[in-house]
């Protein structure tokens, strides 16, 4: 009877963790027969040359690269301003800082990550826009630039903690063979520390990167809402997500051509992120197996 | 200058940058909850909480949205806390080494960098048009749920990993069965552990605005909901609605309605960062 229990036990929490699977089968199937039903409609070739997106206006075009740009440049200003930052934050903490402050700015550099996405959009688009707006007088009201440095400061915390996790658990024998050479902290940070934990840092800046790609809000609020093919980062422009947004806002039919774009857009999406996920999960495992 | 002389100057110039860069990001946040206290604390007061929404920004008030929201945080941790600690309990105690948990583990550490958006785009297809629940309270739970579920998992491993083995030895050899030593000892031991995971989640659920709005959740509702079948909006939403407005009044009231919702954040984050201290402590 005790077994009978036992086992049925066993195999309800299983079907439980079996759920996370079904949860992937299901993405990537609704993302998939979404479209694939649009690529019957759309060529794909054209989905990946065209250079214009305007599914909404009366001349239709679905070119994906407008967006494609979007979220690039926008995901290339934010990694600008996390990456310096949160790897000094980590060299700094794990090489520098004293234990008790380390175990103090921690959790508050995390708050940063905690803070709901919508509030940084409030950031970019009231504050820094209007204050870049004194010194670029030509800076749009919506542009990727406050957007991207706004969203860099909300992934500080990802490239840092992570950052400074993969710096801590280098062995204490290595720092001290550097610093018996006579090599100062800085030179031990850079030529010993750093290297050692190179595939922990590279993790936390693919991470981040794919953190950055998925960001909705900020840039729906503060970049704009117009797919433009551009490098400008002064001018509006469109990024995947902020697009999936606007069509999610109005009034669109199941089962129209416009809906299923954002199931385009969104499986574009989905295998940048997934292929990013994937390889940092990889370089993580080996990483594992080197120190344990 | 000697060389050595420069290089001391160098370490010494990297950790005042160090510092710097420590403190940034902190500052930044400092002087932007500092800027919105000052456009939304005049704004705040009783009836800001308990009026419906309107058209006059100064009529305006956020009880919809907040009930709104409210609801789908009761709702969704009532969906995700068994189902996702139910997968952590069974992923460390019973998955032996082979290929399914392999895939479990690195499934779950996918679901976990998928952009919230996506989790969006599966809702709206799944349960609000399969299912057929509507742009409802119950969807976008629903929704949120599959969203934290990795979060609650990875936590609650954590947190079972850190019981020690002599506890499990202990009763095993009182003659427990396995899940007698899970339900009467492991769990109560990581209790302390899986709470702070899941009060985590949903605080990161409560600011999620991009899946619900894909899910269908309404910029404005007339009524607060009264079962899990009814429209809603949601504190996020309200915010980006008011900051999509051009008038200045708008303004105002999202930066009021954002000093609630990051009220709230702050909160359950210090419940949750007290359960993990009280507990750590109770550990060791």
């Amino acid at each position: 009877m005790r077994k009978i229990k036992e086992l049925i036990i066993e195999k309800s929490l299983l079907s439980s963790a079996l759920v996370t699977i079904a949860v992937t089968i299901g993405i990537i199937l609704v993302l998939a027969i979404e479209a694939f039903l649009f690529f019957k409609e759309v060529s794909i070739f054209d989905f990946f040359t065209d250079t214009q997106w305007t599914p909404l206006f009366t001349e239709k075009h679905y070119g994906i690269l407008p967006l494609l740009s979007g979220t690039l440049l926008t995901t290339f200003i934010a990694i600008s301003v996390a990456l310096p930052i949160g790897l000094s934050i980590s060299i700094y903490l794990s090489e520098y800082a004293p234990r008790s402050f380390r175990k103090t700015i921690k959790p508050l550099l995390e708050l940063l990550a905690a803070v709901p996405s919508v509030v940084y959009g409030f950031f970019a688009l009231v504050v820094v826009t209007p204050y870049l707006q004194q010194f670029m007088p030509s800076l749009s009201g919506f542009n990727s630039l406050s957007a991207g440095i706004v969203m860099g400061i909300m992934i500080i915390p990802f490239v840092s903690s992570l950052s400074e996790d993969a710096l801590f658990a280098v062995p204490k024998s290595l720092r001290e063979a550097s610093y018996g050479m006579g090599a100062t902290r800085l030179q031990t940070a850079f030529k010993v520390v750093v290297p050692a934990a190179s595939s922990g840092i590279i993790v936390s800046i693919i991470l981040a990167i794919s953190r950055a790609i998925g960001e909705t809000m900020i840039v729906a609020i503060a970049a704009g809402q117009q797919p433009r093919l551009t490098l400008d980062p002064t001018v509006p422009v469109e990024t995947i997500t902020a697009y999936i947004v606007q069509v999610s806002l109005g009034d669109v039919q199941h089962g129209s051509l416009e809906y299923r774009t954002i199931f385009a857009a969104g499986i574009t999406l989905f295998v940048f992120t997934f292929l990013l996920n994937t390889l940092s999960f990889r370089i993580r495992k080996k990483y594992r197996e080197k120190y344990d | 200058m000697t060389s050595i002389q420069k290089n001391r100057l160098k370490d010494q110039l990297f950790k005042f940058w160090g510092i710097a860069c420590t403190l940034i990001g902190l500052v930044m946040l400092v002087i932007f909850i500092g800027g919105i206290l000052v456009d939304g604390l005049s704004r705040i007061d009783w009836a800001f909480i308990t009026d419906l929404p309107s058209r006059k920004p100064e009529k305006s008030g956020i009880w919809t949205p907040l009930m709104g929201s409210v609801w789908v945080l009761v709702l969704t941790a009532i969906i995700s806390f068994p189902i996702s600690v139910a997968a952590g309990v069974y992923l460390e105690e019973y998955a032996k080494k082979n290929r399914l948990s392999a895939l479990l583990e690195i499934n779950i550490s996918n679901l976990a960098g998928v952009p919230s958006i996506i989790y969006g785009l599966l809702g709206l297809e799944v349960f609000v048009r399969i299912m057929n629940l509507g742009a409802s309270v119950l969807a976008g739970a629903l929704t949120l749920s599959l969203l934290i579920l990795p979060i609650i998992i990875v936590a609650t491993r954590e947190a079972i990993k850190a019981v020690p083995n002599s506890i499990r030895d202990a009763s095993y050899a009182l003659g427990a069965s396995k899940w007698q030593t899970i339900w009467n000892q492991i769990l109560p031991a990581s209790s302390g552990g899986i709470l702070t995971g899941v009060i985590l989640a949903l605080s990161r659920a409560v600011g999620e605005t991009a899946p619900l709005i894909v899910v269908g959740a309404l910029a404005y509702v007339p009524f607060a909901p009264q079962g899990p079948l009814d429209q809603f909006s949601v504190l996020p939403i309200q915010i980006f609605n008011w900051i999509s407005r051009p008038q200045q009044g708008f303004i105002d009231n999202a930066a009021a309605a954002i000093i609630i919702l990051l009220l709230i954040t702050f909160i359950m984050n210090g419940i949750a960062v007290y359960f993990r201290n009280k507990w750590q402590k109770k550990l060791q």
